[in-house]
């Protein structure tokens, strides 16, 4: 009971910190002080008394969409399991439930992005979509790694494989997954080197743009949802990277915090020390994800 | 061959009586800029004045010979409202003959793309009017503009994608139109100074330094050496800032932190230096026709040496590990390609032709002032990329650094300014000055007082504008920004 109280309060919390530790890791790397740890709470509470502007062609979809992708990060958020502990919902079959959560949340933004009719968005929302077709078979390939690990479709137990098989396991599969899903993460959360979450160039972005008319406490749920699929997604590659267990649950969700900390301090790396692709050599890295997770899956079989 | 009569032959930075200047008809005007641009020489300005006999207007046209040093100037006189247009088959006028239609109602008949260049007229918005179109199902318009998401100036893109893929990209400008040239006639020299200072703010010495020449030309001032060696060290910290600046910028656009954010510091240390030499971080009030306005002494240039030595350090380790990192150069390589043949078409000036490939620097081929002394080297790339445009921002910067160490070592002594006397009245001067973005042409004309009655500003945005939308073509328009910046070029600069 503990133990869930403490997930929905990690969940719902500690993302936002990712993204301070993110800019603070990137603005050192830069010699600079950069913004205060704390800065994207602040930005939320600041967008959230804000007024919204809200653009008379655009139709329900455009304030609904934010809401809808907030509560499928936050389901999909509920089925994943952090550290040792068990997942709060977990069923045979849910990891088809969690990829397509996530899809869910990528209809709406881009129908909220096609209906406001303008050029930028759609431009952003067909990148999207198109690297979404790459990202997908990637996240399965790896899943499926895990689920002929652990010999389950449960997401929750999947997830533990590593920890189950780390003794005897395949170790090398893991390595190629991990890679994989590391990439994978970079992509699904629009960070450097695919997407810059920090540019105000319009003609570059693909995530920030489909967002570029939502404004005030809206402009808010999406940024809090995306610091949230981040936080997911890292515990899903930290099982993989760190399948450590002490015993002491204490223990185990301090490791995690901390896990996931240099989690972020690692993508704020990466980010500092590469330049962004070009937007026709995207598809290449993904599909390198897609190559790593397939050879794991080749490995663990042949 | 060419004939004494056809053209006149002068240098940058000397008078010549107006009546001396070569008057064709337009037919035989054409044909010899067709035969002269043909030889390899390129139009710096190309102009129209309303300063003679009424009932008409005189072209004026000043080609460069970059290869012999000289310039060539003819002229024209148009009756009536049209005359042909030589756009069909000489590229390089096509926005001279547009802004000579804005500016005095004649029409180049047969232009192929005729609409105003600035808007100038109160009626017509800038960006507004038909915009090139290339129809199909699958072709769909972005335009951008011209209120950006960054601090930067106003312009409207207009594209033409199928996809990422771009097929087309026109550049509507004149948001900052502010009436430059008219504003420099008939001016006292102090106002009119600091017009051309502010003319675009980043390049505050290279204008001021050609509106200078300029003055000192028509009066026939001579300046002293050190006056001279102080304009060069002026105009190369000028260079370093925004070419450092402009680096930083480019590694920003492609998300490439540590190199943006050392060299928006490192820029703000260059523009510091400028403060050293006069008190401003833009150079304002440093020169003066007839020499500069502030002298230094040896405690200065202690100062200016050891800052200087730091910037170079931090500048190279910032910018070397910018062109050292492979996802960088996989990024800037074989984006944005502007070959050679089309830079000589469009006849496209500084860093960016010489990224071409084009050997072209004013400094080189025309030199004036203190270049005439002190040689710097030419550098170059051929590949005409992205990558190209931002490595030879980096020579430059680094050949700056040496031409700004020698010059302080050795700075002549003497006096720093001369006194300007009145100006000689009916003539014509031309000032060439290669300004960090390439080459700035100044041209004034004399009446029979004295007074400056026509001012032509060439700002090397005017001709360069059109290579990035030819650079644009075929490119993804996920890259524009950052062709745009590689580019760099200004706003104001063009719209006057």
């Amino acid at each position: 009971m503990i133990n869930l109280l403490i997930h929905f309060v990690l969940m719902l919390a500690m993302p936002p910190l990712l993204l301070g530790v993110i800019n603070k890791t990137k603005a050192l790397f830069a010699g600079r002080k950069g913004p205060p740890l704390l800065q994207s709470y602040y930005d939320l509470i600041k967008l959230a008394r804000k007024d919204m502007v809200i653009s008379q062609t655009t139709t329900w979809i455009f304030v609904a969409a934010p809401v809808i992708t907030l509560v499928g990060i936050l389901m999909a958020g509920c089925l994943v399991p952090l550290g040792p502990f068990h997942a709060p919902v977990s069923f045979t079959g849910d990891l088809i439930l969690f990829a397509y959560l996530f899809a869910v949340g990528r209809f709406f933004t881009t129908a909220a992005a096609l209906d406001t009719g303008s050029p930028f968005e759609g431009m952003g929302a067909a990148r999207e979509v198109t690297f979404a077709c790459l990202s997908e078979p990637a996240l399965f390939f790896a899943l499926l790694v895990l689920a002929k690990m652990s010999g389950t479709l449960m997401l929750g137990d999947l997830l533990h494989a590593p920890l189950m098989v780390s003794g005897q396991g395949d170790p090398a599969s893991l390595v190629l997954v991990a890679i994989g899903m590391f990439i994978l993460l970079l992509a699904e959360n629009s960070r450097i080197p695919v997407d810059d979450p920090n540019t105000h160039l319009e003609l570059t972005m693909i995530h920030e743009v489909m967002v570029l008319d939502h404004s005030g406490p809206l402009l808010g749920l999406i940024l809090y949802g995306a610091s949230i699929k981040l936080f997911v997604l890292g515990a899903v590659l930290l099982h993989i990277l760190f399948p450590f267990q002490s015993g002491s649950a204490l223990l185990d969700w301090g490791l995690f915090i901390v896990e996931m900390l240099g989690l972020a301090v690692g993508v704020g790396v990466v980010e500092s020390i590469m330049a962004r692709l070009q937007m026709r050599h995207v598809p290449y890295l993904l599909i390198a994800a897609i190559l790593f997770c397939a050879f794991g899956f080749v490995l663990l079989v042949r | 061959m060419t004939t004494p009569s056809e053209l006149l032959t002068t240098g940058t930075g000397r008078a010549v009586a107006f009546e001396k200047i070569p008057r064709h008809d337009l037919a035989a005007f054409q044909r010899i800029v067709r035969r002269e641009i043909e030889g390899g020489q390129r139009v710096a300005s190309f102009f129209g004045s309303d300063t003679g006999e009424p009932g008409g207007i005189d072209l004026l046209m000043v080609l460069a010979n970059d290869e012999d040093g000289q310039l060539n100037i003819l002229s024209a006189r148009v009756e009536g409202n049209s005359f042909p247009s030589m756009t069909p088959d000489c590229n390089q006028v096509h926005l001279f003959e547009r802004e000579i239609a804005e500016q005095f109602g004649v029409r180049p008949e047969g232009h192929p793309w005729l609409k105003p260049v600035r808007y100038s007229d109160p009626s017509s918005l800038p960006g507004s009017g038909d915009f090139y179109q290339v129809e199909g199902d699958e072709i769909h318009e972005v335009a951008v503009g011209p209120v950006h998401a960054g601090i930067i100036e106003p312009g409207h893109f207009r594209f033409q994608c199928h996809g990422e893929h771009v097929f087309h990209l026109e550049i509507a400008l004149g948001y900052q139109h502010r009436g430059i040239e008219k504003a420099l006639v008939e001016q006292p020299v102090k106002r009119a100074l600091h017009y051309a200072e502010t003319l675009s703010g980043d390049t505050t010495i290279g204008h001021a330094t050609a509106y200078c020449q300029l003055i000192e030309a028509l009066s026939g001032c001579k300046k002293t050496v050190r006056a001279q060696a102080l304009r060069g060290i002026a105009l190369e910290f000028e260079r370093l800032a925004n070419h450092i600046g402009d680096l930083g910028a480019l590694a920003g656009d492609i998300g490439f932190l540590p190199t943006a954010s050392y060299c928006g510091r490192i820029r703000g240390d260059f523009l510091n230096m400028t403060a050293v030499l006069c008190g401003n971080r833009f150079g304002r009030g440093l020169l003066r026709p007839g020499g500069a306005g502030y002298d230094l002494d040896a405690a200065q240039v202690d100062n200016l040496l050891k800052r200087l030595d730091l910037g170079e350090k931090d500048a190279a380790s910032a910018i070397e590990l910018m062109f050292d990192a492979p996802s960088v150069l996989a990024r800037l390589e074989g984006n944005g390609i502007l070959p050679a043949e089309i830079c000589q078409t469009l006849g496209i000036v500084g860093p960016v032709a010489r990224a071409s490939g084009v050997q072209r620097d004013v400094r080189h081929d025309h030199p004036s002032g203190i270049y005439r002394f002190a040689q710097l080297p030419l550098p170059s790339w051929n590949s005409g990329d992205a990558f190209a445009r931002g490595y030879v921002r980096w020579l430059e910067i680094k050949h700056s650094i040496a031409f700004i160490r020698d010059q302080l070592h050795a700075l002549p002594a003497g006096e720093i300014h001369t006194a300007t006397g009145p100006l000689k009245p009916g003539c014509l001067a031309v000032s060439l000055v290669e300004g960090w973005r390439g080459e700035l042409c100044h041209v004034a004309l004399t009446g029979e007082q004295g007074n400056v009655q026509r001012y032509k500003v060439t700002d090397p945005s005017f001709h360069n504008w059109a290579g990035l939308a030819h650079a644009m073509r075929g490119e993804q328009i996920s890259d524009f920004p950052l062709n745009n910046k590689s580019f760099s070029l200004s706003y104001c600069g063009h719209d006057l």
